[in-house]
C-alpha cells in the first residue's frame, strides 16, 4: 500500500517543533522518542504500521487549538486518533505527522435527562457514555462491537454503527452538536441541545469525514430511556437463500427488530467450536431481537415466528430466561475472536441491499473457490452490512495479497449490486484505492471540495479516504 | 425553463449566465430569503419512482415527484415516509403541489422527527447538478453507507444553493398498524412541557409530544397490543392530571397532520415565526417574550423544543433571543424587516460561503436564500 513520501522539510524541524508544541503542551503530552511513538504505529489494521514523527496528548479544546494551529503554522501534517481501533487504517500515521490523540479528553460535561442528552469530550469511550447515565435508566444507543474501547471522537470519525442501529440508527442519527478545532486553529461550535441546524448541516458532513475535517473535542449526543427488556430469538436454515427471503418478509410484515443477525455455516461451526453455545448444525443462522414490555416483545415475537415458519427453519430456539438469551447471542458475539482463534482473517464491510443477499452470498462462497480462500459471513442482515471474514496465514507469503485481491472484488461486488464499500468501518487507507469503483471524477471531486474549505491546506489526515492520485496536487501545493 | 432530464438540466445550467431561482411544486415559495432571480428552473418534469423495493424499506424518485404520488404509491405497500413531512399551503397560503425534491431542499420534518428523525436521516441517496453542470452522485440505495463524505446530509436542507436534485433515495418505515393519542388537557406551557419532557423520557417509544391550545399531546404508534399497554403506561404516568385518549386512528391522523402543519396559526394574521432551540427552553422563552408585553400565539412540537409563534409584524423576533442557543426562522410575514434564515456565527457562515463558492462558483443557484 502506497503512502505519500514524508515530507523533509518537515522532518528536518523536529526538534523545533517539539520546541514550540512544548510551550502550550506539559511535558509528558508530547511524545518523541521514537521508542515510545512506536505505539502510534498502527490501529486495528494491524497490517499497515508507520511510526508518526510526533505523537501529543492535549487535555482541553484549547490545547487542541494550540497544537494545531502551531502545526498549521509549520506544515506539519495531523492525523487525529481516538482509541486506534479503527479497522480501516483511518488512525494511521505518516512518518511525518503528529499524532493528535483525544484519550485525555474524556469527562462528561453535561447530562439532561429532561432534555434527553449529554455532552461529553471527544475521548471518552462509547461504552462509559451509556455507563454515565445508565443508573439512571438511560443509553446512547449506537453500539459498535468495540464500544469497550472506542472513542466517541472516532466515532464520530467513522460515522460509526452497532447491532441496534436497524431501530435506532448510527452515530449521525444520533449526534446533536460538536465543538471542532479547525486546523488553523479556530474553534467552531456546530449544532447543539436544539435539533436541526439553522443553516447547512455541516454536522452531517462532519460526521462520517475521517478526521480529514477538524478535530472533534466535543460532542452532544442524545440519550435515550432504556426499553424494558430485550429478547433475541434463534432460527436456523438449510439454505442461505431461505434465511435471505425470512429476513425480506420480516421486514416487509411492518415488524421492525432492533436487530437482526446473520451467521452462514462457517461462523456457526467456529463460534460452536469455541463458544459451546448450543448452536443447531445449519446452513444459515438468524438472531432476531425485539424490544419492549412482555407484552410487546410477546406480540413481535409471535409474528416473527410465524413468518419464519413458513419458511420451515430447521430449528427455532425461543428464550425463556436471561440466560437461554444470553446463550443466544453468545456464539454471534464469539464468532470474530473465534475465527480468530483458527486463522488470521480480514474483515470486510460492504452494503449491500437485502433483497441481493442470496445472490451476493452464493457469489462470494465462488470468489473464494476462485482464490482459494476460505471465506466466513457473519453480519448485519436488517439493513444489509455484511462482513464477510476472509481466512488466510499472515506467515505464508502472498496470502495477505491475495486476500486483499479477494476482498476488492468481494467489495465492488457489493457496490455492483447496488451496494457500498463500507458501511460503518469507513474508507481510511484500506478501501481507498476502490474509491474510483463506487464514484466517478465529479462525484470524487465534490467530496474533495468539502476537505478544500475545511483545510485547504490538506494537512489534516490527508493521505486517506481518496485514491492519492486523486489528491496529489492539492496534497502538494501546500 | 423546465428540462425534462437531468442531461437538459445539466444544459441549462451550463447554458445559464444569470441567478437563477429553482422551482419544485411552489408550496414552499415563500421559504427563506428573497431570491432576486429573472429566470428559473422548474424540476416538474423530472418525475417518477426509479425504485420501490418493500423487502428492503428503499424508495428511489426524481426530484420533481409530485409528494403526494409518492405517498400513493408507499400506501400501496402499507410504507411510509418516517419523517412526516409538513404541508406549508395553508400556513404560507401557497397552492400546487409539494414535489419530494423541494420536501428535501428544505429539511422538512413533521411531528415523528422526535423519534424517526429529520428528513436529512431518512435520506440515503442523492444525485443533483452543481452550479458549473457537474453530476454528481453521493450515498446509494442501501440505509449503512459510510464510503466517502456525507454529501446526501449537506444537500437536505440546502435549498437549492449547491445544486439543484434529481434524484433522492429515501429508508422506509413500515406503517404502524394502530396509533393513540394520550391528551393532557388544561395544562399551562411549563407544565405541559414537562408532561412532554416525561413522556420521551420514558421507555414507551412515543413518536408525537406537542403541546397545543393548552392540551399536551403525546402520540404512540406500533403493533394494537403494544400501542394498548403504552398507551395504559403513560395514562398511568399522568394520572394525576386530566387525561383522555384518542383511540380512533383516523382521528389521530388527524391531530397529527394539524399539529405538524400548524394548523391553528394559519388563519391567523401577522408574523409567523419557527423556532428551533433546547425542549425545556421553549416555555421560558415565550414567557420572557410574554413579560416583555409582547402579543402571541404558540404551537409547541417536539417536546417543546419547535416553537411556531405568532406575532405582530412590528417585532424582529431575534432580538429577544440572547442567551437561547438555537435559531429563529421568519416563516411568514415582515418581522420588522428581518431576514427570513437564521444569520449564523462568522466561523460558520465563513464555511458555507466557502462550500456555496466550490458547488456553485457563479452564484447562481437560489441566490441569498439562505443568508
Ligand atoms: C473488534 C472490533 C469490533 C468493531 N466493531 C465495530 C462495529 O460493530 N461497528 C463499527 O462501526 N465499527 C466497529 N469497529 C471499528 C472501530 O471500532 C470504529 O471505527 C470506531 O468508531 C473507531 O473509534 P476509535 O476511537 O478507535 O477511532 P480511531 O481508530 O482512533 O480513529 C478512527 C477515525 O476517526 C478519526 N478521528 C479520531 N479522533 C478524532 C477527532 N477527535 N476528531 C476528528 N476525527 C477523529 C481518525 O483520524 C480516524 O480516521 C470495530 C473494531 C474492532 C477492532
Amino acid at each position: 500500500m502506497q503512502m505519500p513520501i514524508p515530507n523533509a522539510a518537515v522532518l528536518d524541524k523536529k526538534q523545533h517543533i517539539v520546541h514550540r508544541l512544548l510551550t502550550v503542551l506539559p511535558k509528558e503530552a508530547v511524545i518523541s522518542d521514537p521508542s515510545q511513538t512506536r505505539a502510534y504505529e498502527c490501529d486495528a489494521l494491524t497490517a499497515y504500521r508507520c511510526s508518526p514523527m510526533l505523537a501529543v496528548l492535549p487535555s482541553d479544546t484549547e490545547q487542541v487549538s494550540d497544537v494545531l494551529r502551531i502545526c498549521f503554522e509549520e506544515g506539519v501534517p495531523v492525523v487525529p486518533r481516538g482509541s486506534g481501533t479503527s479497522l480501516a487504517g483511518g488512525a494511521l500515521p505518516t512518518a511525518d505527522c503528529v499524532i493528535l490523540g483525544v484519550a485525555k479528553l474524556n469527562d462528561v460535561l453535561e447530562t439532561d435527562y429532561d432534555n434527553r442528552l449529554i455532552r461529553v469530550q471527544s475521548g471518552r469511550t462509547n461504552l462509559s457514555v451509556s455507563g454515565a447515565v445508565e443508573e439512571d435508566g438511560f443509553f446512547y444507543a449506537p453500539d459498535p462491537s468495540s464500544q469497550l474501547a472506542c472513542a466517541i471522537a472516532g466515532n464520530i470519525g467513522m460515522n460509526s454503527g452497532g447491532a441496534h442501529c436497524l431501530k435506532y440508527g448510527v452515530t449521525t442519527n444520533n449526534l446533536l452538536g460538536v465543538t471542532m478545532v479547525m486546523m488553523n486553529g479556530d474553534v467552531v461550535e456546530i449544532g447543539g441541545s436544539h435539533l436541526d441546524a439553522g443553516g447547512l448541516d455541516l454536522l452531517g458532513v462532519i460526521c462520517g469525514s475521517e478526521g480529514q475535517l477538524g478535530v472533534v473535542t466535543e460532542a452532544t449526543l442524545r440519550i435515550l430511556h432504556k426499553p424494558v427488556a430485550a429478547r433475541p430469538v434463534l432460527i436456523a436454515f438449510d439454505e442461505n437463500e431461505v434465511a435471505g427471503a425470512c429476513v425480506a418478509d420480516i421486514i416487509k410484515a411492518g415488524v421492525l427488530p432492533v436487530a437482526i443477525e446473520f451467521m452462514d455455516r462457517l461462523c456457526i461451526e467456529t463460534s460452536e467450536n469455541f463458544a459451546k453455545a448450543g448452536y443447531p448444525d445449519a446452513e444459515a443462522l438468524l438472531i432476531v431481537e425485539v424490544e419492549g414490555s412482555e407484552i410487546e416483545i410477546e406480540e413481535q415475537l409471535e409474528k416473527i415466528i410465524a413468518i419464519a415458519e413458513r419458511h420451515n427453519p430447521v430449528e427455532l430456539r425461543q428464550s425463556n430466561s436471561e440466560e437461554e438469551s444470553a446463550k443466544i447471542w453468545l456464539g454471534r458475539k464469539s464468532a470474530f475472536g473465534a475465527i480468530g482463534q483458527i486463522s488470521d482473517y480480514m474483515c470486510l464491510d460492504g452494503t449491500i441491499p437485502v433483497s441481493e443477499l442470496p445472490f451476493v452470498l452464493r457469489r462470494i462462497g465462488e470468489i473464494g473457490e476462485k482464490f482459494g480462500l476460505r471465506v466466513g459471513n457473519v453480519f448485519h442482515a436488517g439493513d444489509g452490512n455484511m462482513h464477510p471474514l476472509i481466512l488466510f496465514d499472515a506467515n505464508k507469503p502472498g496470502d495477505l495479497e491475495r486476500c486483499e485481491e479477494m476482498g476488492a472484488e468481494i467489495l465492488r461486488l457489493c457496490v455492483e449490486v447496488g451496494g457500498c464499500l463500507t458501511g460503518e468501518h469507513g474508507v481510511g487507507v484500506e478501501k481507498r484505492d476502490l474509491m474510483f469503483d463506487q464514484y466517478n471524477a465529479e462525484d470524487i471531486e465534490a467530496q474533495l471540495h468539502v476537505k478544500d474549505v475545511f483545510d485547504p491546506k490538506w494537512l489534516l489526515n490527508a493521505a486517506k479516504v481518496f485514491p492519492l492520485t486523486a489528491t496529489e496536487t492539492r496534497r502538494n501545493a501546500s | 425553463m423546465i428540462p425534462t432530464s437531468e442531461l437538459e438540466l445539466v444544459e441549462a445550467i451550463k447554458s445559464t449566465s444569470e441567478p437563477v431561482r429553482i422551482v419544485g411544486g411552489g408550496t414552499r415559495q415563500g421559504l427563506g430569503n428573497t431570491v432576486k432571480a429573472r429566470e428559473s428552473i422548474s424540476t416538474s418534469a423530472l418525475t417518477g419512482i426509479t425504485l420501490l423495493e418493500p423487502a428492503a424499506l428503499t424508495l428511489v424518485v426524481r426530484a420533481g415527484t409530485p409528494l403526494a404520488d409518492v405517498q400513493k404509491a408507499l400506501d400501496l405497500e402499507n410504507q411510509q415516509l418516517p419523517f412526516e413531512p409538513m404541508d406549508h399551503r395553508a400556513l404560507l397560503g401557497s397552492a400546487g403541489a409539494s414535489t419530494i425534491g423541494g420536501v428535501v431542499a428544505c429539511n422538512i420534518s413533521g411531528p415523528r422527527r422526535i423519534s424517526a428523525g429529520a428528513c436529512r436521516d431518512s435520506l440515503i441517496g442523492v444525485r443533483f447538478v452543481d452550479g458549473s453542470g457537474n453530476v454528481v452522485k453521493n450515498g446509494g440505495r442501501v440505509m449503512k453507507n459510510v464510503t466517502g463524505y456525507d454529501l446526501v446530509k449537506l444537500m437536505a436542507g440546502s435549498y437549492g444553493t449547491l445544486g439543484v436534485m434529481t434524484e433522492l433515495s429515501f429508508k422506509l418505515q413500515p406503517k404502524p398498524a394502530e396509533v393513540a393519542t394520550i391528551k393532557i388537557h388544561d395544562v399551562d406551557d411549563v407544565t405541559g412541557v414537562a408532561a412532554l419532557s416525561r413522556a420521551l423520557g420514558s421507555p414507551n417509544d412515543v413518536t408525537g409530544t406537542a403541546l397545543v391550545d393548552g392540551t399536551a399531546l403525546i402520540r404512540v404508534e406500533g403493533l394494537p397490543k403494544s400501542v394498548k399497554y403504552r398507551t395504559k403506561a403513560l395514562k398511568d404516568i399522568f394520572a394525576s392530571q386530566n387525561v383522555s385518549v384518542e383511540n380512533d386512528p383516523v382521528k389521530s391522523n388527524g391531530i397529527w397532520a394539524a399539529v405538524g402543519d400548524v394548523s391553528e396559526l394559519a388563519g391567523c394574521r401577522g408574523d409567523i415565526w419557527r423556532i428551533s432551540v433546547k425542549p425545556t427552553d421553549g416555555p421560558v422563552l415565550v414567557a420572557k417574550l410574554r413579560a416583555a408585553g409582547i402579543d402571541l400565539k404558540v404551537h409547541y412540537d417536539w417536546g417543546g423544543g419547535l416553537i411556531y409563534l405568532r406575532v405582530n409584524d412590528d417585532l424582529n423576533l431575534r432580538d429577544h433571543l440572547a442567551g437561547f442557543a438555537g435559531h429563529a426562522t421568519l416563516i411568514r410575514g415582515t418581522g420588522a424587516g428581518a431576514i427570513a434564515m437564521p444569520p449564523q456565527n462568522a466561523l460558520v457562515a465563513k464555511l458555507e460561503t466557502g462550500l456555496r463558492a466550490k458547488f456553485d462558483p457563479r452564484g447562481i443557484l437560489n441566490t441569498g436564500i439562505m443568508g
